[in-house]
């Protein structure tokens, strides 16, 4: 037994310094957190605007057609407020779906294929959507008049 | 025998069954935004191509459908309230029971608002 001979373990001294490891990759969730609930009263309001427009007004769901999208987005008020509405709610309810997927699959495999696809139904709505509120012609020049706003003809 | 701990703020009841909620009306609301951007997408399409979409969610079987999608915002909505108060208000924690029937009661207000006239519109309005 060599007790108390050459081989002394080699100990940190106990004042040196104590260094926290970094567990942490930023403040992402910080951010995520707080954007969730900024997001989310934003959200109330477009939504519900959205709503009591689409739904509520004059014959409701039974409105909606072509010429009623067109009507709306020759108003660059409605353009911005879809295209506010698209972006906020794609990214709360992504952000959303990462918890839960985050929450429930246990497996990294799982958990990566899960966001994988998340990442890349978000990236695909967002682009459509917004091109489509951008690109959007009201009165397409070869479509049938009496499916087009009455201001396409007048 | 491991008895479960007492007094967590979310442990079953209240706190816990509107967590749930919240998530299970979350996802319902996400999937149904990924089909309702593709959708709208076809007014690029053509004017036919849109209608005929937008003709589906006129039946009275989706009409039923979106009866249920605004209950699964309305409770979203409200509840995500109740969770910004629970955060930021120095009460919220101690009156997080009572805010959902609050939250509950403001549901029942505003669908007894929305209801009939939706329901109205998809069963004897239109073509």
């Amino acid at each position: 037994m060599a007790h108390g001979t050459a081989a002394v373990a080699k100990v940190d001294s106990p004042r040196s310094p104590y260094v926290r490891r970094k567990t942490t990759r930023g403040n992402y969730e910080l951010y995520s957190w707080v954007f969730m609930r900024a997001s989310g009263v934003v959200l109330l309001v477009l939504i519900f605007g959205h709503l009591f427009v689409n739904l509520m007004v004059g014959d409701g769901v039974h409105a909606i057609d072509f010429g009623f999208v067109a009507g709306k987005w020759s108003n660059p008020m409605w353009q911005v407020w879809d295209l506010l509405m698209l972006w906020l709610a794609m990214i709360h309810g992504t952000n959303g779906v990462r918890t839960i997927i985050n929450d429930y699959a246990t497996r990294d495999l799982t958990r990566g294929i899960l966001k994988g696809l998340l990442l890349l139904a978000f990236t695909v709505v967002v682009v459509l959507g917004t091109l489509v509120i951008f690109t959007f012609d009201p009165c397409p020049p070869d479509a049938p008049a009496e499916l087009l706003a009455s201001f396409c003809t007048a | 025998m491991p008895t479960a701990p007492a007094g967590t703020l979310y442990r079953g009841r209240e706190g816990m069954w509107s967590w749930v909620a919240h998530r299970v009306t979350g996802v319902l609301i996400f999937f149904f935004l990924l089909v309702h951007v593709l959708d709208t997408a076809l007014v690029r399409v053509s004017p036919e191509a849109y209608n005929a979409a937008i003709g589906t969610y006129q039946t009275p079987i989706m009409g039923l459908g979106e009866a249920g999608l605004v209950a699964a915002i309305v409770f979203h909505a409200f509840n995500g309230i109740r969770i910004l108060l629970v955060d930021f208000w120095a009460k919220g924690p101690k009156y997080q029971k009572v805010m959902l029937w609050v939250v509950v009661g403001l549901f029942v207000v505003t669908m007894a608002g929305f209801l009939p006239r939706h329901l109205i519109n998809v069963f004897t309005g239109g073509h």
